[in-house]
């Protein structure tokens, strides 16, 4: 008797569920990070959450502890057990993930990556924070204003094979090709392995290597802020320059000390709810994911889908936002 | 034993001279950094350098009070990122708090830790590296789920805390200072009392120390915690000094610290080691960190020279106790 009782509660468990999901209204949308307990990642969770509760789908956040692809392939295999519409995902790597990926598409599942790209044929579309050569650029034009288009200048870099790191880096050499800065002089690459000690210990080694160094450009948040600390400790805020990319939490301080009178980060709320929405597009059919497809994104404006670099199709989040006094103090609590 | 009692400066000459090696290497490496980048051997740069040091030997010692037992704590580096992190929440929501309370807050919560290991390891009976690997995934787990995955920022933390780390007693960063007070506190721990010396004995020889009556199981929790309360210790210093309590702090840094009681000399199989050797261990490790940024060469050759100019280390290290110690057992061949 005591049997048949459980049996029946779990037969009706089982209905409920299957029922619940077949009638659920909305998607449901797995969003993977490359790990949590990043602010950054975050933030993006933050923004999709927002985008999917306006299209009125269910979001799932998850990532590794720690930023390996292992993780990342261990938790888009459950969210296909799971039987989710689509996955966002920004990538630990770019092409590992791609037979989990195709095995989810194979499965009827929208894929999106974001942030940080997978091959083309692990996904449908890309969600670029900004085009490559705008960041590098933009990096290039702020630290030559501030140290007058004249002098030596270096850059932090995070690891010397990280492929964003190093489109940007490129970009930049590009710029500063343009006879603008032809008094500024680019002396040296180093990098910090985005460790807090080790990135601070190359700043203070520039310092002594370069005394006549007038700017460093740092595309990368930990670089950014350790190279500030250096700077403060070491006496050089107003004589050695800084920008790049950093975490307006990490920066305030540095902004208002004067270390760092300006850098630049796009808005990774925005990018998650640029991606959590294209995810939902994708769902309902509104866009495939084609070239030259169109769509608005809600509160973000309209968007076009382009081909991106790496063969596949893009869409372009925008050109990435400027932080220093004026306004680093709304978003120090933001991100 | 009895020309040692006789000579006492004799026994002093030898025991300089063991770690005679690493003073050579010292001296040589940085005559050659010296002449690439001149700016190295300023007093500005030395100061520098000791400054990366402070934490690094503060957390050496309590590795060497482990080793020494025949035992390691891997723990060690997550314990000093759980520490870290509670120290900059605290500071976070009580900013008036003073920095000397602060690291007292760090030595007690890293005791905690510290002993909470040393249990598992001396009353447990589990294996060191694997109770101390184990421990050092759930410290850094906890340190996540504390923090609820949010960094603590340096706008956060208030002046005086920050201070802690940038201020300077007679010339001397507060750190180096922490870290001076820290070895002479040990000092007379080590070679002046009972329990110090215990340490030595259970790490020659365990059977040996138990019959003549050492309690064996309480020194081997004591080491552990022990370097649990300079883990913690340094934590609060880490924090302070990059003004940043980070979830993913000082990962894998473990290696540094055993990397630099080994340069010391300090057996891993445990019986041997000085406070001295793992000084001049830890000041290595960090002329290699500060001397690399300023020599001007590829970032790949760094690492490469890196792992490098620690095997050339510890091989003139060997090379040199060795040959100081057939000096000395000839010596006592004759005296006998």
């Amino acid at each position: 008797m005591k049997k048949n009782v459980s049996l029946l509660v779990f037969l009706l468990l089982g209905i409920f569920v299957l029922t619940g999901s077949v009638f659920a209204k909305g998607f449901t949308i797995g969003m993977v990070v490359k790990n949590l307990g990043n602010p950054f990642m975050d933030a993006c969770g933050k923004g999709g959450q927002e985008a999917c509760e306006l299209l009125g789908n269910t979001l799932i956040f998850q990532g590794p502890a720690t930023p390996t692809v292992e993780g990342q392939i261990e938790i888009i295999e459950n969210l296909i057990a799971q039987k989710v519409d689509a996955i966002c995902v920004t990538a630990n790597d770019f092409d590992a993930l791609v037979p989990v990926l195709k095995k989810a598409m194979a499965n009827n599942i929208k894929v999106v990556s974001f942030d940080s790209a997978v091959n083309p044929e692990g996904r449908i579309v890309h969600v670029n924070q900004a085009d490559a050569e705008q960041i590098g650029k933009l990096q290039v034009q702020a630290i030559a204003e501030m140290i007058g288009y004249e002098g030596e200048i270096a850059i932090l870099s995070a690891g010397a094979t990280m492929t964003n790191q190093n489109t940007w880096i490129a970009y930049m050499k590009e710029e500063l090709k343009d006879p603008k800065y032809a008094k500024m002089n680019l002396v040296t690459i180093v990098y910090g392995d985005d460790l807090r000690d080790k990135s601070y210990n190359e700043a203070m080694g520039l310092f002594k290597s370069y005394p006549n160094l007038k700017g460093i450009i740092s595309p990368t948040t930990v670089g950014v802020s350790a190279a500030a600390k250096a700077i403060t400790d070491a006496g050089l805020v107003g004589k050695i320059k800084l920008t790049g990319l950093g975490l307006p939490s990490e920066m305030a301080e540095w902004i208002h000390n004067g270390a760092c009178e300006a850098m630049f980060l796009w808005n990774p709320i925005d990018l998650g709810y640029l991606a959590a929405y294209v995810a939902g597009l994708l769902c309902d059919g509104t866009i495939t994911g084609k070239e030259g497809e169109q769509f608005s994104a809600g509160r973000m404006g309209d968007y076009t889908i382009t081909k991106a670099g790496d063969g596949g199709t893009e869409v372009l989040l925008g050109p990435p936002f400027r932080f220093d006094r004026s306004n680093i103090d709304e978003w120090k609590n933001v991100y | 034993m009895v020309s040692r009692s006789s000579s006492p400066t004799v026994v002093l000459r030898l025991r300089g001279f063991r770690e005679l090696g690493i003073i050579i290497f010292i001296v040589l490496i940085s005559l050659v950094i010296g002449a690439r980048n001149p700016r190295f051997l300023t007093w500005g740069n030395l100061h520098d350098m000791l400054l990366d040091t402070a934490i690094l030997s503060i957390l050496a010692v309590g590795m060497m009070l482990v080793l020494v037992t025949g035992g390691i704590d891997l723990s060690a580096e997550s314990g000093l990122a759980l520490t870290g992190m509670v120290a900059g929440m605290v500071i976070k929501a009580h900013p008036h708090l003073s920095p000397l309370f602060m690291l007292f807050l760090g030595l007690g919560l890293g005791s905690l830790l510290g002993a909470l290991t040393g249990v598992i390891v001396a009353w447990g009976r589990v294996l060191p590296i694997i109770a101390t690997l184990s421990m050092m995934y759930v410290y850094r787990g906890i340190t996540f789920i504390i923090s609820g995955g949010k960094w603590i920022n340096a706008y956060e933390m208030p002046d005086s805390f920050k201070e802690m780390a940038t201020g300077r007693l007679l010339g001397f960063s507060n750190l180096i200072t922490i870290a001076l007070l820290v070895y002479l506190v040990f000092y007379y721990f080590i070679y002046h009392t009972r329990t110090g010396r215990e340490i030595y004995a259970v790490g020659s020889n365990l059977e040996a120390a138990r019959i003549i009556g050492i309690d064996t199981t309480f020194i081997t929790w004591l080491v552990y915690t022990l370097s649990g309360a300079l883990y913690g210790l340094s934590g609060v210093m880490w924090v302070a000094r990059y003004a940043s309590a980070q979830n993913d702090t000082a990962t894998g840094f473990v290696m540094t610290i055993v990397a630099a009681c080994v340069l010391g000399g300090v057996s891993i199989t445990g019986g041997v080691g000085s406070l001295f050797g793992v000084l001049l261990g830890s000041v290595t490790i960090g002329i290699i960190n500060n001397a690399l940024p300023m020599v001007r060469i590829s970032p790949f050759w760094k690492m490469a020279l890196q792992g490098i100019i620690i095997l050339v280390a510890v091989m003139v290290n060997i090379l040199i106790t060795q040959s100081v110690e057939r000096a000395q057992r000839r010596r006592r061949n004759e005296e006998i």
